[in-house]
């Protein structure tokens, strides 16, 4: 018997879903903001959907309704990735320790 | 052209470096190499995708244009938004995510040829319900955070809108979705499947309205969840490994947020999906309505109080956060410290509009981060400690929530800012705060209030130093 390739693909989501648990668990509170923003950033990896949405098929007609959907997924996701990100960094830049130096 | 096996050994690696993006948050050296980890993983998702669609005419063209187009929008705003709006701009961004999950899918559902998922009318059907989840939980995310957005941004009144039947409408709405992706699978009609985005639309807007402001934290955190898995339904249609595991990622950490600030306000998730606060204000602010005799004083006597202190825990709330105050604080700091009084932040977890909002605006105004400590972390130096100055909190301090089994506070964790020897209270009334309930700490006797804009107060008190 032939395992289907959807079980494969469930194990990955399951083991990921407990890898995230732990993952966010061990993030210190004060840093939730930027988790929040780096996760938003992340999840716009479904940019690669949108890319093959959009490119994906013949190319002589690259504004078939299928394609412009994609293409207005890529822009939704290119403002999220770039936006995520660098605010994230933004943030980030922000959290200093105490300098030894002052008086 | 690469191989769909190193393909998925690239997404594969993706996946890790979004996992190690996360890890490097646990501590604040860590998180910059995270967040570069991050930055790379998308790279490398991005790259090969491009390489994988044999396609470098015209439409590899419009990628690139739209890809900097969207990018340089993204960026103008992660430059210019302030820190104060950070909650509306996660929400803003959740809205993106969710529709772009929504176009995703749609493009799927019109052409399945390219994604290999069968043809227009014969689309396999673990497929459909995979894109059909999607597609739904995307829409759901899309508008709920718009109204999400709206409420954060005051461009719509945060307080909870409710109406009778509503929770019957939003389960009856949920069971039909689940009954037309099962129709949609049996006859392929392609109106199914957008009766199931517009009901999905429909859904997200019913969802979000009856829930307060002050349980924002909730609901963007819950927003957070679902953009994860509306991203993982969309990778199971897709069978993309970086999407399947990111969305996993994303849906439990919203997941956890969601349940970490639930906790800080000693609320089920229910109650607070349910409807807000806001609804029981009326009875219990009318009730206590007689005088009851409070201290007040000016900037000169808190001057006096903190310079004379030997400690100082500063508890920062919303107010803060609204009037700006972060920075004219930590002058404030920086003056007491030269006195030589020991200075700490206290930071409650539902503090602000969103989780670690407060952390995000002090570090914003140059607070090292090892002088701020988490309630669990400080609450028992308060005993110990001479000064509370309480800057735009309310709720979080307020001793009825141990007390009074009646009060809707009951059982929130509470900053214990009434054990200190004086305790400093700037706020511009006496108005309760968002749970609607008195503040008992107001008229104890070692309570001074300070009626002001904190910004101001704040300020005032510098100059008295």
């Amino acid at each position: 018997m032939e395992i289907d390739p959807f079980i494969f693909r469930f194990s990955i989501f399951i083991l990921s879903i407990f890898i995230g648990y732990y993952v966010v668990w061990s993030v210190t509170p004060s840093l939730h903001t930027p988790l929040m923003s780096v996760t938003n950033a992340i999840s716009s990896v479904i940019i690669v959907g949108a890319i093959i949405a959009a490119l994906a098929g013949k190319s002589e007609n690259v504004f078939d309704t299928a394609n412009i959907f994609g293409f207005l997924a890529i822009i939704l996701a290119a403002v999220n990735i770039f936006g995520g990100f660098l605010v994230t960094q933004r943030m980030l830049s922000m959290y200093k320790k105490k300098k030894k130096d002052k008086k | 052209m690469i191989s769909s096996n190193l393909l998925a050994v690239f997404y594969l690696i993706s996946g890790v470096l979004f996992i190690l993006a996360l890890r490097g948050l646990s501590s604040p050296e860590s998180s910059r190499q995270g967040n570069l980890f991050g930055i790379i993983g998308m790279a490398i998702a991005i790259g090969v995708t491009i390489l994988s669609v044999d396609n470098f005419s015209t439409g590899f063209l419009y990628l690139l244009v739209l890809l900097l187009v969207g990018g340089s929008i993204g960026a103008f705003i992660a430059f210019k938004i302030p820190m104060t709006a950070m909650p509306e701009l996660v929400a803003g961004f959740h809205s993106l995510v969710g529709l772009a999950a929504v176009f995703v899918a749609i493009s799927a559902f019109l052409n399945p040829e390219v994604f290999n998922l069968g043809f227009p009318g014969k689309i396999k059907i673990a497929s459909l319900i995979e894109m059909s989840l999607g597609a739904a939980i995307g829409a759901v995310t899309f508008t709920g955070s718009i109204i999400a957005f709206l409420k954060l941004r005051g461009l719509m009144s945060g307080s909870p809108i409710t109406f009778f039947g509503q929770h019957y409408l939003n389960l009856t709405l949920g069971l039909i979705l689940f009954g037309l992706i099962f129709y949609l699978c049996k006859t392929q009609i392609d109106n199914l499947f957008w009766t199931i985005i517009i009901i999905s639309f429909l859904l997200g807007v019913l969802l979000i309205i009856p829930i307060g402001g002050a349980d924002m934290p909730v609901v963007i955190s819950m927003l957070n969840s679902y953009s994860g898995w509306a991203a993982a339904g969309i990778g199971f249609t897709l069978e993309n490994t970086a999407l399947i595991i990111t969305g996993a990622l994303v849906g439990s950490s919203g997941a956890i947020l969601s349940y970490i600030m639930c906790k800080g306000m000693n609320r089920s998730f229910f109650n607070v999906i349910l409807g807000g606060w806001g609804a029981t204000d009326q009875s219990s602010s009318s009730k206590s309505k007689e005088q009851k005799p409070v201290k007040s004083g000016n900037a000169d006597d808190a001057a006096f109080l903190m310079k004379n202190a030997s400690s100082v825990i500063i508890v920062p709330g919303y107010g803060m956060a609204v009037a700006q105050a972060q920075h004219a604080l930590r002058e404030m700091v920086d003056a007491l410290k030269k006195n030589g009084v020991k200075v700490t932040y206290a930071i409650h977890p539902v503090a602000g509009r969103m989780p670690g909002h407060m952390n995000v605006l002090l570090a914003e105004a140059n607070v090292p981060y090892d002088e701020v400590f988490e309630l669990e972390e400080i609450n028992n130096d308060f005993a110990n400690c001479d000064v509370a100055y309480v800057i735009g909190a309310n709720d979080v301090t307020n001793p009825v929530a141990k007390t009074d089994p009646q009060s809707p506070i009951y059982g929130m964790p509470i900053l214990d800012v009434e054990k200190s020897k004086s305790v400093l209270f700037v706020k511009r009334s006496l108005s309760p705060g968002y749970a609607g309930i008195d503040n008992d700490l107001f008229y104890r006797e070692n309570t001074l209030m300070l009626f002001a804009d904190a910004k101001k107060m704040t300020e005032d008190i510098i100059k008295n130093l």
